[in-house]
């Protein structure tokens, strides 16, 4: 009986012990993955990360090419994306949680949005191919990409913004109407002071999306040889990826190198922006806790 | 309170972004007085790009005012873009094809197609390949057309390993597969077990790790890779500048095209300029960047072609 209860109790330890290692080595691929990736493309490209890859426009020499045309395209692509996918994503989410009467209607609504998240990216290149580039007629323009960029992450947006006004308790609504608020002084000084950092997060982290995406810039026929910065939002552009994309088809390994180096570039500006993402979730959850 | 400044903290930050998008106007240098100014489009190939990419970036030099722009969807996907009459102008590495011509004609768009310089289209085996040294375009018929057999080595030449032949192949959009299907496959299937990639990069990495390997692609991308792959003479032919040029390396030495649109070069002067840049300075650009140029008489042609759209 006693050395029956032991064995039993062994064999439970030694799965414990086993799962943790599952768990473990699963873990530890993932970060081998990562590192071997930062090492690969650190080795590569860090020695071409001087001022000149930033002020260089692409070049036949790929120890002449730099980014700064991708690197500005990038910049007022986002100027767009961020603005008209902020706004249209957050009133969206404030109409559909609080004004919109929940019936099968606006739930359908809701699970159509959520679908849309998970459509690929070349999907909606087609559409702003279709959409923006001819039917607008707005051209391979920074707009046309920006408009197009923006209903690529606009699900996104309107998923975290809803869960975030979601997530701010009733009692709070109740004591603002109790205050003889109206619902747009409730939701402006009461709602969004409460959700805005969560809905930061869901956003920046959509923002990141759109910097990486190269799908959608390919069947939009954004180009990648371009010697001129944008002048404004008709103008055309290029990108980040396209650049990145193009060296790394290149026949001269040297160019592979440049690849490296824009590569890291990316990923600094991805995670300077997860950065900002953590940091309004920690202030919005610490808020929360007060 | 802590609201206002959140949401002023979110104004701020899309400003700077728009502040970044308003600073590139600040960087466009000021018209010269009798400089040229406007907008050039084009798009194609990947295998012309890197020529364009050499000769727009000396033009951006000497025409500080006019922005050239080039994509590199591919020959097939720059033809649908100069179709849609979204560019000025289409890179090619193979001549058009008749359904395009069809649709430029219904689209009312009128084109004259110049060459710019010439590429060997290059098979290439691995460096351990001791056996095969020559091929003929009947042997590489014989090898690349699905017959429903395994293709090994030995069938082409009994001397040969009896191992099986790895494929890579370039993807179906690019114009250097449509040139390699018109010459060897003559729109027979290519072999099912073919691995076909649109980045050229990936063939020479899979070509370089496989004994039994064989692969085709662009003169320059052999260049590039001279002491990792072994290129296959053609009728014991070698793939090099002279042959390339003197069209002695045959059937696989084939022109690079520029399609330009005579509706934008007759109403942009930028655009004439432009092209008569090009070929000015291809025959100089290819030789950089690891083509071959064309005879001196060919470029003097397309000056004519050029001055004949009026």
């Amino acid at each position: 009986m006693d050395h029956n209860l032991q064995a039993k109790i062994s064999r439970r330890i030694a799965k414990d012990s086993a799962m943790k290692w599952l768990f473990g080595s699963a873990a530890a691929i993932l970060v081998a993955v990562i590192a071997f990736l930062f090492y690969g493309i650190g080795a590569d490209g860090v020695d071409r990360l001087n001022l000149s890859f930033f002020t260089n426009f692409g070049s036949r020499f790929p120890e002449k090419a730099g980014l700064k045309a991708a690197l500005v395209g990038t910049l007022a692509l986002m100027a767009v994306v961020i603005p008209v996918s902020m706004f249209i994503g957050l009133c969206s989410a404030i109409y559909l949680e609080e004004y919109a009467p929940k019936n099968k209607w606006t739930a359908f609504i809701e699970m159509n949005i959520s679908n849309l998240a998970g459509v690929p990216s070349v999907v909606f290149g087609l559409l702003g191919l279709t959409v923006f580039v001819r039917a607008m007629s707005l051209g391979n323009s920074i707009l046309a990409a920006g408009l197009t960029m923006s209903l690529l992450i606009l699900p996104i947006i309107i998923v975290a913004s809803q869960e975030a006004i979601r997530s701010v308790p009733d009692a709070l609504r109740e004591a603002s109407y109790g205050m003889g608020a109206t619902k747009w002084q409730t939701i402006l000084h009461v709602i969004l002071p409460s959700a805005i950092g969560s809905i930061l997060t869901g956003s920046i982290l959509s923002f990141s999306r759109a910097i990486g995406e190269t799908a959608p810039l390919i069947v939009l026929g954004i180009p990648v040889i371009v010697q001129f910065l944008p002048t404004g939002p008709l103008s055309t552009f290029t990108a980040l990826p396209m650049q990145i994309y193009d060296w790394a088809k290149r026949p001269q390994p040297a160019f592979a190198d440049a690849a490296s180096a824009g590569i890291i570039v990316l990923l600094i500006m991805l995670v300077t922006m997860n950065a900002f993402a953590i940091y309004f979730r920690n202030r919005s959850e610490k808020k929360l806790k007060n | 309170m802590k609201n206002t400044k959140i949401l002023a903290t979110l104004g701020l930050a899309c400003s700077i972004f728009l502040a970044a998008c308003g600073g590139a106007d600040g960087n466009t240098s000021a018209k010269t007085s009798e400089g040229l100014s406007g907008n050039v489009a084009g798009d194609g190939s990947s295998t012309v790009a890197p020529i364009m990419e050499a000769i727009v970036e000396e033009y951006a030099q000497a025409e500080k005012d006019v922005k050239v722009s080039v994509g590199v969807s591919g020959t097939g996907g720059g033809f649908e873009k100069f179709i849609a009459g979204s560019t000025d102008f289409s890179n090619a590495s193979r001549p058009i094809k008749d359904e395009e011509k069809a649709k430029l004609e219904e689209a009312g768009v009128d084109y004259t197609e110049l060459k710019i310089a010439n590429d060997g289209l290059t098979i290439v085996v691995n460096k351990e390949n001791d056996w095969v040294d020559s091929l003929t375009v009947e042997d590489l018929t014989k090898m690349w057309t699905e017959d429903g057999t395994t293709k090994k080595w030995s069938d082409i030449n009994p001397s040969w390993p009896d191992e099986e032949i790895v494929f890579y192949s370039p993807g179906t959009d690019s114009g250097t597969y449509d040139y390699f299907n018109e010459v060897v496959l003559e729109d027979a299937d290519l072999v099912k077990s073919a691995t076909l990639s649109e980045d050229d990069n990936v063939l020479v990495t899979g070509i370089k790790g496989d004994k039994n390997a064989i692969g085709f692609f662009g003169f320059a991308y052999y260049e590039s890779n001279k002491d990792a792959l072994n290129a296959v003479l053609i009728d014991g032919v070698q793939p090099n500048a002279e042959t390339i040029e003197s069209g002695e390396y045959t059937p696989f030495s084939r022109p690079l095209y520029v399609y330009v649109s005579n509706a934008a070069l007759k109403e942009k002067e930028e655009v004439r300029n432009f092209m008569e840049y090009v070929i000015d300075n291809s025959a100089d650009m290819a030789d950089a960047v690891g083509y071959v140029r064309l005879p001196a008489a060919d470029y003097d042609a397309a000056r004519e072609q050029l001055k004949a759209v009026k």
